[in-house]
């Protein structure tokens, strides 16, 4: 059963439509990225997943339940977790806070302090734990709020953009976090823009245009297809 | 974890990544200024003593106010609605019900309580309705100037509840202050030195256990929901209701200010909800640091001081300053003038703080 589904799926705002009739299924253990130009519906599908946009037609599945029209933050204690594309992090609190906030409701106090050294490690941020989140690097926030969304321990984590501003150096170190936590058994779907980190992490790859599902594959077919070249070079139309 | 040590990690919520304050040096200050106040009646005219507690009254609307707004980040202008709930209700309640059998004592908890479950019946349609930003500023402020309108026009002999007239724009006069049953003879208390010293206990310890509650688990997500709400509902917290807990615990707070205030002067006025009234607890949270509990008592404390002192010399030019001491604030030192003087001692630390 797919871990993430959706059927006939619609939103638009007005008379543009933004995500029509949209068939996706998400195999639980894959890592799958979305691809497409600006405009192509990415943002609005994702929010939709997340409950922050409600959809005007169709059906959200997680793990065979609908969850179409449940909040955001039932959604989140059902198993999904988001990382934003901006760094979205409590600024002036500390890195260890940030972390305690996202740990504190399901870890017990006595492992609370272990579980932050754990994640400190994995995001190499060990040095910077009493450091005031706002005066990180870039990447580094990126890296924080992963572990705030990591450490909700999700089944599924999505990811928009997770390495949008990011050096080279730091986005191939976020695809082998990323490649970690799916031999682990999470769940991964990412919208991301750099073909080199999607070549990096994807199984599987589906393209929208316009709001519609364009093609699907793994990234050599993807890279292989001409029609998607053109949609990005703005030859093809819906 | 057993019960004792379940209660020793509570007590050590006392100090935390927010709250200021910490470690012997500011603890040795704390015992000092505690000592001071205990010791002022012993220096001070009885009168003086008794006049003062009006100070202390406000200070828990003040709190109240840091916790939803500096903690919180909702700035609620309307936190005097509450206030003048609970001084009405206290003052409607203590009038019928006279002031035996500990009936005063009652009074309060139920006026609190009202301007509670007032609150709360706000804070349901302004945070279930998302409502943020000004427009929380501007319903909040809407509603007490509606309290207050409505108090002023209530002058006619209609305007009753049972023996309780409520005088419209002359306000509600004439109920008996807090009285504690006493084997011996009830201790009414009159503004003088009993009353200084109930009060600076509930004062003790209602900013205790705000200290307790912003370093807990429940003040983590208040702090989380000010700095990003929507990473918060991310991280699976139902925002909403942290929100609203926050507002009814500060209207609560605006309200025990307001039931002090009424029993003090045994007097209080739709003017108290007022514009003028409204916008004054902004200033004394916003000049002494709203984000945290400590530079907030002590900025409002100075504050209604000054404030004091000059209305008795010309009422006028009191209100101009406090104006001028907001907009000051606001673009010199946004983050409270308490705080901007505290800085250069704690600025390496600020920048290493929140390590619990």
């Amino acid at each position: 059963m797919a871990i993430l589904e959706t059927r006939q799926l619609n939103k638009h705002f007005g008379g543009l439509h933004v995500t029509g009739n949209v068939d996706f299924a998400l195999q639980p253990g894959e890592m799958h990225c979305l691809i497409g130009p600006n405009g192509a519906g990415k943002s609005t599908f994702f929010k939709l997943i997340l409950g922050e946009h409600l959809p005007d037609s169709g059906e959200i599945l997680y793990d065979g339940e609908e969850i179409t029209r449940a909040k955001p933050f039932e959604r989140i204690r059902k198993g999904i977790s988001v990382k934003f594309q901006v760094p979205g992090i409590f600024k002036e609190l500390s890195v260890q806070q940030n972390l305690t906030i996202a740990l504190q409701h399901h870890v017990a106090p006595e492992i609370l302090q272990e579980e932050i050294d754990r994640l400190l490690e994995f995001l190499k941020l060990s040095q910077d734990r009493k450091q005031l989140a706002g005066n990180l690097s870039h990447g580094q926030k990126q890296w924080l709020e992963i572990g705030m969304a990591v450490a909700l321990k999700p089944r599924l984590l999505l990811l928009d953009e997770p390495t949008a501003g990011m050096t080279p150096d730091e986005t191939f170190a976020t695809g082998e976090m990323l490649q970690e936590l799916n031999r682990e058994g999470m769940t991964l779907l990412a919208v991301e823009h750099d073909m080199a980190f999607v070549r990096q992490i994807a199984h599987q790859v589906t393209v929208l245009h316009f709001g519609k599902i364009f093609a699907q594959g793994t990234i050599d077919e993807i890279v292989a297809d001409e029609r998607v070249a053109a949609i990005y070079l703005g030859e093809v139309d819906a | 974890m057993s019960s004792a040590s379940r209660f020793t990690s509570f007590l050590k919520l006392i100090e935390g990544p927010q709250t200021l304050g910490k470690g012997p040096k500011f603890w040795s200050g704390f015992g000092v200024v505690l000592l001071a106040a205990c010791a002022y009646p012993a220096f001070a005219d009885s009168y003086d003593v008794g006049n003062n507690v009006y100070f202390f009254n406000w200070l828990f609307m003040a709190m109240g106010l840091s916790l939803i707004w500096g903690y919180g980040g909702a700035l609620s202008f309307g936190q005097t609605a509450f206030f003048g709930v609970a001084g009405y209700a206290y003052g409607v309640l203590t009038i019928n019900l006279g002031d035996a059998y500990g009936l005063t004592l009652i009074s309060l908890v139920l006026a609190v309580g009202i301007s509670a479950l007032f609150a709360t019946i706000l804070g349901y349609f302004l945070f279930f309705g998302r409502i943020s930003g000004v427009f929380l500023g501007i319903v909040t402020l809407s509603v007490t100037l509606v309290l207050e309108r409505f108090m002023a026009q209530t002058a006619g002999p209609e305007w009753a509840i049972g023996k309780a007239r409520l005088n419209g724009f002359n306000g509600m006069g004439a109920m008996p202050s807090l009285t504690i049953p006493w084997p011996g003879g009830n201790i009414v208390l009159y503004p003088d030195v009993t009353l200084y010293y109930v009060t600076l206990v509930l004062l003790l310890v209602c900013y205790l256990g705000l200290r307790i509650l912003v370093n807990s688990r429940f003040g983590n997500v208040i702090v989380a929901i000010r700095e990003n709400p929507m990473r918060a509902e991310m991280l699976g917290y139902d925002v909403r209701k942290y929100q609203l807990a926050t507002f009814v615990i500060g209207s609560a707070l605006a309200g025990l200010s307001g039931v002090l205030y009424t029993s003090w002067g045994n007097y209080i006025t739709p003017a108290s909800m007022g514009m003028t009234a409204a916008s004054l607890p902004i200033v004394w949270v916003a000049v002494g640091g709203r984000s945290d509990l400590t530079t907030t008592l002590v900025g409002t404390l100075a504050v209604l001081i000054v404030f004091q002192s000059l209305t008795i010399y010309g009422s006028q030019y009191a209100l101009i300053v406090m104006g001028t001491l907001l907009v000051i604030t606001v673009l010199i030192a946004p983050r409270g003038i308490v705080i901007a003087l505290l800085s250069p001692f704690m600025r390496r630390k600020s920048k290493l703080e929140g390590e619990r």
